[in-house]
């Protein structure tokens, strides 16, 4: 790939900074299956392996339930391991990973946000990550391709953690981010490889000295005690990443917290909203706010574990909250992020008032209009104290 | 048998003294049922490896019974991750070790071998896609089927492994439909089909034959495969003090032959001075019951058919290349 850099800067897609973030990473080996819309990312780095840009073995699976079963197979073998993947592929890998996380296995992800069939639909939503939220996989949302790329390289330090040990998942949205052109800032080759560093697995499988064994059958009497040290390590990881995010910025400029919070602080009614449909909605704050409205937006980066005591904290003085899903759990009752976000206010003594809206399944725009409209609706909740319609679906 | 018995005359093979002195690399105390024939096949298998060995087990009886928390029956790196994909796995390990070998992370004279073991239903059926990619993509490992022809860990349903007319607890020898109506995949040509180099059937009984035919598959660059007859007592309604008999007589009888493809040419390494009647294999076991009774004639005359037919088209590419 013929990348234009000028001092560090390039303009690259979401995928192609992804595929060259995984050059830098230079990882022993990647497992991968193509798929819109993620599929730039394997075919620009199957030519990084076919120029010798890097030593990763790359192994061109038949299936992406193969390759989480690759990936698998290396990580246990003490390999340092990535894959990319989308929608139907994810889905796909469900069952696996499960079993990467459950083994400990610090395999990194990027998932390109694409809606699940059907009907089949190759756009951006995020049907398929939420549907992997609760297999214990830690999931970071990128906003922009600059954030995309930084976040890859903070997770393989995040899932190398020793107080971690899990797989990470770095999302994305499907075309919207994955085949936008942004000018971003790249890091040296060097710089990358002394931030990740050498990774040493405790244990491998190719140690035959050493012999272990990985994937035995518990029963009742274990299982429990399994999960609950997966649970309490998926809960440290949130430290790990605030750590990890700052030193990030110390050394490169651009530091990463749990959430991102804009124009806050002094907000009565705020959207909660992932990844790039953030940017839309920035917009229509500074709109919003030059014409006085006191309107503000959390963006939570890090969505697995979910970070329920600083999300509660950075919403407690605010009056109306409208939660933004590009997902619907049809469960009846709006998205994974609305349920979450309500649960994470429940400990708050004053609660602000919460409402859910489901909005660009199967990559419909969503637009400043359409985030005007939501602001507009809190505005009047807050006024009359009165919610119209807790779930609705928007963009229609 | 003498010590110095030699497996094959015209290779050089390890001998039975020799064998028998290598490491038990697959401890005792294991769940696996009495008369089972997965741990000989398994033990058999692993000290052909003669060395460094890591293997993978797909879900079934051989990973239940050997490793519950906290327990394992292996002395060797071993991991299981889920039912369909053995060949997966272990193309995910191989990989990592050229990986290493190419970092110098480990040794260039170290010579590990990979081995990846699946029942019928883990092969044949949900595991069929990721054998045949990991085939294709030629890893350098051995895959061993155990072939028991059904899912015995979930206590006995019908595979694509389970032979025509055998009942199962989902191809029940009802008042209508009277046990498995179809005949049994031919796993072993669609392996045969990947153009591997080496691919062979085997069976615990001859484990001469077994441990000649690992030996040959380990020697192999690239991918190797056995597929191996195991007796199941539970499955089969048979006794388990005859369970090496039971494998003996499926090869007398032609219903398993011992066979290999090597490089393309097939050959038959036991052809039965006296070729057996089906029924002699059937007798031996309650899940084939209804097919020696006279009015069910028709159904074991298809059966020995179908042996018949096979056995003769094995017979005329015996020594050629196929």
């Amino acid at each position: 790939m013929a990348i234009t850099m000028t001092k560090g800067q390039a303009g690259l897609t979401g995928n192609s900074a992804i595929a060259y973030a995984m050059k830098q990473i230079n990882p022993d080996v990647c497992a991968a299956y193509p798929i819109t819309p993620s599929t730039q990312i394997v075919e620009e780095f199957s030519s990084y392996v076919a120029d010798g840009a890097v030593d990763t073995e790359f192994i061109t699976v038949e299936s992406e339930h193969s390759a989480m079963s690759a990936c698998i197979g290396a990580s246990a073998a003490g390999a340092r391991v990535m894959t990319a993947t989308s929608s139907q592929g994810l889905a796909l890998m469900w069952e696996m990973l499960y079993i990467a996380s459950g083994m400990r296995l610090p395999i990194v992800l990027t998932n390109v946000n694409r809606a699940l069939s059907a009907p089949i639909n190759i756009h951006c939503d995020h049907s398929d990550s939420m549907g992997a939220r609760d297999s214990g996989w830690i999931q970071l949302y990128s906003e922009t391709v600059q954030e995309a790329y930084d976040n890859l390289l903070q997770a393989v330090r995040i899932a190398e953690h020793k107080d971690v040990l899990l797989p990470v998942m770095v999302c994305l949205d499907g075309f919207i981010t994955s085949h936008a052109i942004e000018n971003i800032s790249l890091i040296d080759d060097a710089e990358v490889r002394e931030f990740i560093g050498e990774y040493r697995a405790e244990h491998s499988l190719l140690d035959t000295d050493n012999p272990v064994t990985y994937g035995a059958m518990t029963l009742p009497d274990t299982y429990i005690e399994f999960k609950l040290q997966q649970s309490e390590a998926i809960a440290r990881a949130k430290d790990v990443v605030s750590e990890i995010g700052k030193e990030f910025g110390k050394k490169f400029g651009r530091e990463y917290g749990l959430m991102e919070k804009y124009r806050l602080d002094d907000a009565e009614v705020a959207i909660v909203i992932l990844s790039s449909a953030a940017g839309t909605t920035k917009v229509t704050v500074d709109e919003l706010r030059k014409a006085g409205k006191k309107v503000g937006i959390l963006r939570p980066r890090l969505f697995r574990p979910f970070p329920f005591r600083e999300i509660a904290d950075a919403l407690k003085n605010v009056k109306v909250v409208a939660v933004l899903d590009r997902v619907d759990s049809m469960n009846g009752f709006g998205g994974p992020l609305f349920n979450e976000v309500r649960s994470a206010l429940y400990e708050l003594e004053k609660r602000p008032k919460v409402i859910s809206r489901v909005f660009g399944l199967g990559g419909r725009d969503y637009t400043v209009k359409d985030a005007v409209q939501v602001f507009n609706e809190l505005v009047k909740v807050a006024e009359t104290g009165k919610v119209e319609m807790l779930t609705k679906y928007i963009t229609l | 048998m003498t010590d110095g018995w030699q497996l094959n005359k015209g290779v050089n093979m390890a001998t039975l003294k020799e064998l028998s002195k290598r490491d038990e690399l697959f401890s005792g105390g294991h769940r696996l049922c009495s008369g089972c024939g997965i741990p000989p096949i398994v033990r058999l298998v692993l000290r052909a490896a003669n060395g460094p060995v890591v293997a993978t087990t797909a879900t079934g009886c051989l990973e239940v019974g050997t490793t519950i928390y906290p327990y394992t029956a292996w002395r060797i790196p071993w991991i299981h991750s889920a039912f369909e994909n053995a060949a997966a796995t272990i193309s995910g390990i191989e990989t990592a070790y050229k990986a290493f070998k190419k970092r110098g992370k480990i040794p260039q004279d170290k010579d590990i071998k990979f081995i990846a073991f699946g029942g019928d239903g883990g092969t044949y059926d949900i595991g069929l896609q990721a054998l045949s990619g990991a085939l294709e993509r030629g890893h350098n490992f051995l895959y061993v089927c155990y072939d028991n022809g059904a899912y015995m860990n979930t206590g006995i349903q019908r595979s694509g492994a389970t032979p025509f007319g055998a009942a199962t607890t989902t191809s029940p020898a009802g008042d209508v439909i009277i046990g498995k109506q179809e005949s049994r995949k031919d796993l072993t040509r669609i392996v045969v089909a990947h153009n591997i180099s080496y691919a062979a059937q085997a069976s615990p009984h001859n484990w001469a034959d077994l441990s000649r035919k690992a030996e040959k598959a380990f020697k192999v660059s690239g991918p190797s495969f056995l597929n191996i007859i195991s007796p199941c007592p539970l499955g089969w309604y048979s006794k388990p003090e005859e369970s090496i008999e039971a494998a003996k007589i499926a090869v007398d009888t032609c219903y398993w032959v011992l066979y290999e493809v090597e490089n393309g040419v097939l050959k038959i390494n036991y052809k039965p001075k006296e070729k057996k009647p089906i029924a002699e294999w059937l007798k031996m076991q309650a899940r084939f019951k209804h097919l020696l009774k006279p009015e069910n004639k028709e159904l074991l005359d298809k059966l020995q058919g179908n042996i018949d037919k096979e056995w003769e088209r094995l017979l005329s590419l015996d020594g050629k290349v196929i």
